[in-house]
């Protein structure tokens, strides 16, 4: 059965595949990781803690951006009511960018990283060894490249169809990411001025652009399950990236408060970061406020869930974690510390992660020819997993918040001489780890449920 | 929200108010990264220093440190471990010595990889994280335990 309004929409299946898949890697490389926490010397030879660190973050990242190309690829040829300007060119890209993405990954695992910086010739342009950034400079071109050759074939699709306002949202967000990327190309010598230009691809994307293609995507995936009134919901976007970018852009400042910086950063960090919960918690005013103004029922209940997820954790893991520490007389105390891993996981999960899934459960249906949803045990299943994940996220928040504010406790507060070293501290963490460990389990569990989801079927009655 | 306020409206606040604030963030930057010298003194920025960030980034160390607060929590804080661990005095055996008992292989202990790197890579290496202690970072770290 064709369900697709454009054919052109299905490109954006092995995104979404693929993306799956990365993220299986991903949670794997965070239980190595969450386990050498704890038994420090677990796989230490064949999976150093920095490669196992550096696989996590990176497949996360990519898995995101695989997320994020889908989701455009799905959504543009709809809201300007044209086909896609070249599927071929999508689909070329995604298997540069698969293979990119794999050689990579097979690089940090198979050579020490110093071998890969040489064999990648990182001395003729030294891009390297950056938390995030950690991918070879011709890999960084390869983004680039993908990056350009993706804009190009959305930006001529939308210039020969309807321009809806989610769709200039979307391309703006993609655009700026693109173009904040570029800054992870500037490595001077000088430490403090490479931490302060990296900010701008950490702190710019997922404080500023990345919540832009949050908003696209949430807006979009509520107007198909709502009913509600383009008009009204497109409204609220504006607003809430508003709100997003005005404290968000200043708000970096938020990371300037410890690095050769002049004082005034702290005041203004603190009093924009402080704002930027608000967007958040508009957005979940937002989402409950039109699911219950609806005006169909739609049969996926799966993705209507993950639309309302992704609103509350992320408005708990960046909003609410986010401000806690974000007060320059607060971070002080916590900056680089295990509140700032607690933090950083709820917030990429409940954000990004889960509106990756929330478009991924809209359009998956649609794109394997099943209809407007899946069966019915299908979305039990997803749902499942969705309480999982979700469920042990929060308590791997908690159980890191806790660990935090212990380290903070003993390494921070005291004075030089009283304080504990910080291998000391970690020792009397351990609770917290294994705890975390447990929780990490769980999401893992509820991954494969998830994923199981995709190959559920209605029962047929005998 | 009331009907008056319309779609139209919200994105003139939208485009008006990022330009407006982008703009202010530019100039802020611009002014930062003029009064910057004063405080991260690269004047004392040798090839040597330059060299040790070079072998920084090619060994990831950062993997598993944090500096100034920035990076994997695994392993101890360096922006400060110069002051931490010698200083003028002692610093540059302590390192030496350091780097080369890796990995201690203490059961059940986080384990530091070896990088076999050269006395002249490991003594370029304490020159960054001397540089780099004594940046001006407005008194973080809040004590020497980083
Ligand atoms: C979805 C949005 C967000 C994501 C994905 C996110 C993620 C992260 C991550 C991964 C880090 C650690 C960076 C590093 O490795 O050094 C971080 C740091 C930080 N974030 Fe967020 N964040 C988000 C939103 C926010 C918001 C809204 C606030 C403030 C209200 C905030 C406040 C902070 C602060 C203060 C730090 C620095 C922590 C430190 O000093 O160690 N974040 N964030
Ligand atoms: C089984 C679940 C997971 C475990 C056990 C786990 C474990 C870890 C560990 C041990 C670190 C390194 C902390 C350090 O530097 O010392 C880390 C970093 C990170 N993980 Fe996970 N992780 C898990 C799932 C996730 C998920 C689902 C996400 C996001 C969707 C995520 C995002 C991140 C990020 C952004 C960082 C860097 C944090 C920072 O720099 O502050 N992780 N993870
Ligand atoms: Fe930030």
């Amino acid at each position: 059965m064709n369900t697709l309004k454009y054919q052109s929409q299905a490109v954006a299946k092995p995104y979404f595949i693929f993306a799956l898949i990365l993220f299986v890697g991903q949670i794997l490389f965070g239980l190595v990781m969450g386990l050498q926490y704890v038994v420090g010397d677990f796989l230490a030879g064949a999976i150093p803690f920095n490669v196992a660190r550096m696989v996590h973050t990176n497949l996360l990242i990519v898995w995101l951006l695989f997320g994020f190309m889908g989701a455009a690829y799905y959504m543009v040829p709809e809201e300007s009511e044209t086909e896609l300007y070249s599927p071929k060119l999508a689909i070329i890209l995604f298997w540069i960018f698969a293979a990119a993405g794999v050689a990579t990954i097979l690089g940090y695992l198979l050579v020490p990283y110093s071998t890969l910086a040489h064999y990648t010739l990182n001395e003729l342009w030294p891009t390297m060894g950056r938390e995030f950034l950690e991918q070879p400079t011709i890999t960084k071109i390869g983004i680039v490249i993908v990056c350009l050759g993706f804009l190009f074939n959305l930006g001529m699709t939308i210039l020969k169809g309807r321009k809806t306002a989610i769709n200039m949202v979307l391309m703006t967000g993609l655009i700026g990411l693109a173009v904040f990327f570029l800054f992870a190309f500037y490595n001077p010598t000088n430490l403090a001025l490479d931490k302060y230009f990296w900010w701008f691809v950490v702190h710019l994307w997922v404080e500023g652009v990345w919540e832009l293609i949050m908003g696209a995507i949430l807006a979009y995936v509520l107007i198909k399950v709502t009913g509600v009134d383009r008009e009204v919901i497109e409204k609220w976007l504006y607003v809430i990236i508003a709100m997003a970018l005005i404290s968000g852009i200043l708000g970096t400042g938020h990371h300037f408060y410890w690095l050769t910086t002049p004082e005034y950063w702290q005041w203004v960090g603190s009093i924009f970061s402080a704002i930027e919960p608000l967007p958040f918690f508009a957005m979940v005013l937002y989402a409950f406020n039109m699911v219950n103004r609806r005006r169909r029922e739609h049969p996926n209940k799966a993705a209507t869930l993950w639309a309302l997820g992704t609103s509350v954790m992320a408005f708990l893991g960046a909003g609410v974690w986010g401000f806690l520490h974000t007060l320059a007389p607060v971070n002080y105390y916590t900056h680089g510390s295990q509140i700032t891993a607690a933090h950083g996981h709820m917030a990429f999960y409940g954000a990004y992660a889960m509106i990756v899934m929330t478009i991924i459960s809209y359009a998956m249906p649609k794109l394997r020819g099943i209809g407007e949803a899946n069966c019915n045990r299908a979305q039990v299943r997803e749902m499942w997993g969705f309480w999982l994940m979700t469920v042990a996220m929060v308590f791997i928040t908690l159980f890191l918040t806790g660990a935090g504010v212990l380290q903070v406790w003993l390494q921070r507060i005291p004075e030089s001489g009283e304080a504990l070293s910080f291998m000391v501290t970690q020792d009397k963490l351990a609770i917290f780890y294994w705890l975390r460990e447990i929780a990490g389990v769980f999401f893992l569990i509820g991954l494969i449920s998830y994923i199981s989801s995709f190959w559920v079927k209605e029962k047929i009655a005998s | 929200m009331s009907e008056r306020f319309t779609k139209g409206m919200a994105r003139n606040i939208y485009y008006g108010g990022s330009v407006f604030f982008f703009l202010i963030f530019l100039a802020l930057t611009y002014h930062t990264t003029k009064v910057m010298p004063e405080r991260d003194h690269r004047e004392n920025i040798t090839e040597a220093v330059a060299h040790g960030k070079e072998l920084w980034e090619e060994n990831n160390c950062i993997g598993c440190h944090s500096l100034i607060g920035e990076g994997a929590y695994f392993a101890p804080e360096l922006g400060n471990v110069y002051k931490r661990r010698g200083g003028e005095a002692g610093f540059k055996a302590f390192l030496n010595g350091w780097m080369k008992a890796q990995p201690l292989n203490i059961p059940g202990r986080r384990q530091m990889p070896n990088f076999h790197l050269s006395d002249k890579e490991i003594d370029d290496l304490a020159e960054f994280l001397k540089w780099t202690s004594e940046l001006d970072t407005n008194d973080w770290p809040p004590n020497i335990e980083g």
